[in-house]
């Protein structure tokens, strides 16, 4: 196997409860965002553009769709001879095996395809977040510091600061200390999940983190802190651009509506995403452009592939395949691949689930009546969520901020 | 079956009649329908009946359709065995690298075709759009015993297509060809070929042999016409729709037409995609000044304008203030601010700048030049 300078391990193995419904039946990273994306291609494509050509995907939470999504790795340039991507799902090995126990536990366990390419640093990414990195920038920071470990943070707001992963720096920008959601943060460096590590030093903590019983084997609750004991020198790199948590709800919603903000945050025709040179790569869907139709009305949204509409579509954000009926109205939603608005329906600030079919008349995101009883919006808040795979009968009434689990909704079945 | 059937495409046809469509490229790389390109399709067919043997003869102005297909990875045609055989023309003491026609062409490519290990060879052009699969064909042509199978369609008597190099056919009742005109005057037949004929490998290695051996260049001309009453030729009929890009106005409706679902259904059937190149391009962005109608809208495009009536392919800017309506307009052009558009066609990279008015007409849309500024 040829030596590698840098490999990257994506931890993918989140289930993604706080997305409810969505992630039934897929695991987080699959989950589709921004019209044609998928979250896996940022952190796959930041990847291909940084020049790391080895990928391991761990994943241990309903493989199958982010398998097939992955594929040989040919979207992201990364079907490659020696190296490329693959999926490292937990494997019982002799007589043992477990599933993956924590971050530092599903690299532990893959220590032996790290050795394989005999890499100099490591650098450890999650697959949940939106944001377009230079690795290699971090890598030569990491290099130059001659650091052990470097961390990238960013500076979020104090008063936000007791949310997040927080660590302390000196002036020079080491790491002298790292506070798990601290009462009273002394520092606003909130840690984004992405670590460089020289693997020789790595491996060790790894090893070592694996024969201390009571550990959590975690990345942030035991390998950084022993790191820090041990006086590492750790470094924190610093991030200033986009970036964006999408694990619940309301953030995914939000990091959508981004892209069609005025002016964007996720600027599609700028820099984040129209950069020759740095494109965000995915999987095509092979469908022809999108028709508009002779009723349609589209402002404010992003529209993609094979999609038709001959309704109103306002402020959103349309997936491939999708189909808006005419006199249907589509408002601040997401509609995801191959949902269906059928004549006259009305979605407001809803995400409709994959091949969803909201029938004729229906209401999504409508106001609260009545009748409606009690449901949980403790994940949802306002923005109303079908899952995939939904039929909404014609003519019904699904109010503000319900989730809709998969099977035919309306009237007799509710599933909250 | 279809694993024993070989394609052979070939993308040297006149385009001239495309004028300046065709100044850079060659027809096979004639853009179509906001993301395609002209071969796409004939390529997805074959690819989609299953064959995995495909030579593609290129003939100038190359560049483009090279950088198009590439290794063939987006048709699945990046095989061990087989793949995507991309045969440009080369100069040796018998050749002189510019084809006199299909039958010199078949000829320089005849390695190409003896190392082919397949019985069945299916010959196509490049410049007729169609979305199927060929099993009934290859069904029909074995079962017929046919020596040469002719895909056709029905078209008017008086087709106004402004068609060129057309190749009408006398089918009987049992479906064999008894008859076959090229460019008539006044056609007698409503029949009028797809560019599509299947016969065997070795009859079409004997065919080119001998018919090279008279001094004759062309495969219609010189091969078919003349071999009508002595080959068994049979025609397969076709219903889909077929587009025939051998001129600006067809080019012009057969995009347009694209607007028409039965059309977008016919030719987008998602049973058999048609594959291209894929880009990465973003989504389509709609900025608040947009009206869209009736349009068909590629990725990467970004819409303030209005819009009625147009294919706008990949990464085109509509700027503020925009009217375009009955427009064609090809990847990556830039129409900035209040300018007026009807009946156009835009080749790929043009500027053209606020205030601007251009018009055209039905039969005559107004066509800009790649990469003008204006």
């Amino acid at each position: 196997m040829i030596k590698k300078k840098i490999i990257a391990m994506l931890l993918a193995g989140g289930q993604g409860s706080r997305l409810s419904v969505l992630t039934n039946r897929i695991a987080k990273p699959a989950m589709p965002f921004g019209g044609r994306y998928r979250i896996i291609d940022f952190p796959l494509s930041n990847c291909a553009n940084s020049d790391i050509d080895t990928v391991g995907v761990l994943t241990q939470y309903e493989p199958m769709e982010l398998n097939g999504y992955i594929g040989t790795g040919q979207a992201w340039d990364l079907d490659r001879n020696s190296g490329g991507v693959f999926v490292l799902p937990p494997y019982i090995s002799g007589s043992r095996g477990e599933w993956y126990s924590g971050t530092a536990n599903a690299i532990y366990q893959n220590i032996a395809f790290i050795d394989r390419y005999d890499p100099e640093y490591v650098l450890i990414l999650s697959g949940d977040h939106i944001y377009r990195m230079d690795y290699a920038q971090m890598l030569a920071r990491h290099v130059e510091s001659n650091a052990d470990a470097t961390i990238a943070v960013r500076g979020v707001p104090i008063e936000e600061a007791h949310r997040f992963g927080i660590m302390n720096t000196d002036a020079e920008g080491n790491i002298i200390e790292f506070e798990e959601k601290p009462r009273a943060p002394k520092s606003n460096k909130a840690s984004m999940g992405i670590y460089i590590f020289s693997w020789e030093q790595l491996r060790q903590y790894l090893i070592a983190d694996e024969a201390t019983p009571d550990s959590e084997n975690d990345f942030g609750q035991n390998i950084i802190p022993a790191m820090l004991r041990d006086k590492r020198r750790m470094i924190a790199y610093e991030f200033k651009s986009y970036w964006k948590d999408v694990g619940t709800i309301q953030s995914l919603w939000e990091a959508n509506m981004d892209i069609i903000a005025e002016p964007p945050l996720l600027d599609l025709s700028g820099k984040f995403f129209n950069d020759r040179e740095w494109r965000i790569f995915s999987k095509s869907p092979i469908m022809p452009p999108h028709y508009v139709g002779p009723q349609a009305s589209i402002e404010r949204s992003i529209i993609t592939e094979g999609c038709e509409i001959d309704g109103t579509v306002t402020h959103s954000v349309i997936f491939a395949g999708v189909t808006v009926e005419p006199e249907a109205e589509v408002i601040d939603s997401v509609l995801l691949p191959g949902a269906r608005v059928q004549r006259g329906a009305h979605v407001r600030k809803a995400i409709i689930g994959e091949n969803s079919v909201v029938g004729e008349a229906a209401t999504v995101g409508a106001a609260r009546q009545p009748g409606d009883g009690d449901y949980d919006t403790s994940l949802t808040g306002d923005i109303t969520l079908i899952a995939s795979g939904t039929e909404i009968a014609a003519g019904s009434h699904v109010p503000v901020g319900m989730i809709v689990n998969t099977g035919l909704y309306g009237g007799k079945q509710k599933e909250a | 079956m279809q694993g024993n059937v070989f394609g052979l495409v070939y993308t040297g046809e006149s385009s001239m009649q495309l004028r300046d469509l065709t100044y850079s490229r060659s027809v096979a790389a004639v853009p179509f329908a906001g993301r395609y390109r002209c071969i796409d399709f004939v390529l997805s067919s074959l690819v989609n009946t299953g064959i995995s043997n495909v030579g593609v003869i290129a003939q100038k102005n190359y560049h483009s359709l090279m950088d198009h297909l590439g290794s063939g990875k987006e048709w699945e045609l990046h095989r061990k065995r087989d793949g995507l055989f991309i045969l440009p023309p080369f100069v040796t003491h018998d050749n002189t690298g510019i084809y006199k026609g299909t039958l010199d062409a078949y000829r320089s490519v005849l390695g190409y075709i003896r190392r082919s290990s397949q019985r069945y060879v299916i010959l196509t052009g490049s410049h007729t759009v169609f979305n199927t699969t060929f099993h009934k064909m290859i069904e029909q042509h074995i079962q017929t015993g046919a020596d040469i199978t002719i895909m056709y369609n029905e078209v008017p008597l008086e087709h106004n297509d402004d068609q060129f190099d057309e190749l009408r056919l006398d089918v009987d009742e049992t479906g064999r060809v008894q008859d076959l005109q090229l460019n008539p005057y006044r056609p007698t037949s409503f029949h009028s070929a797809c560019d599509v004929f299947m016969l065997e490998k070795t009859l079409l290695e004997y065919l080119i042999e001998e018919a090279v051996s008279h001094g004759f260049t062309d495969f219609i001309r010189d091969v078919l016409l003349k071999k009508v009453h002595t080959l068994k030729i049979y025609g397969w009929r076709y219903d889909g729709y077929i587009g025939c890009l051998s001129s600006i106005a067809s080019y012009f409706t057969h995009n347009m037409n694209i607007l028409t679902r039965q059309v977008r259904d016919d030719l987008f059937n998602p049973d058999h995609p048609i594959y291209t190149k894929v880009k990465d391009e973003v989504p389509a962005h709609y900025l608040p000044g947009a009206k869209t109608r009736n349009s068909l809208i590629a990725d990467g495009c970004v819409v303030d304008g209005e819009v009625d009536s147009c294919v706008l392919f990949r990464g085109v800017k509509v700027g503020k203030g925009v009217k375009l309506s009955n427009c064609l307009v090809l990847q990556g052009c830039d129409i900035q601010e209040g300018c007026e558009l009807d009946y156009v066609i835009l080749d790929k990279g043009c500027t053209v700048h606020s205030g601007c008015r251009l018009a055209g007409y039905d039969k005559f849309p107004v066509i800009i030049r790649k990469g003008s500024s204006i």
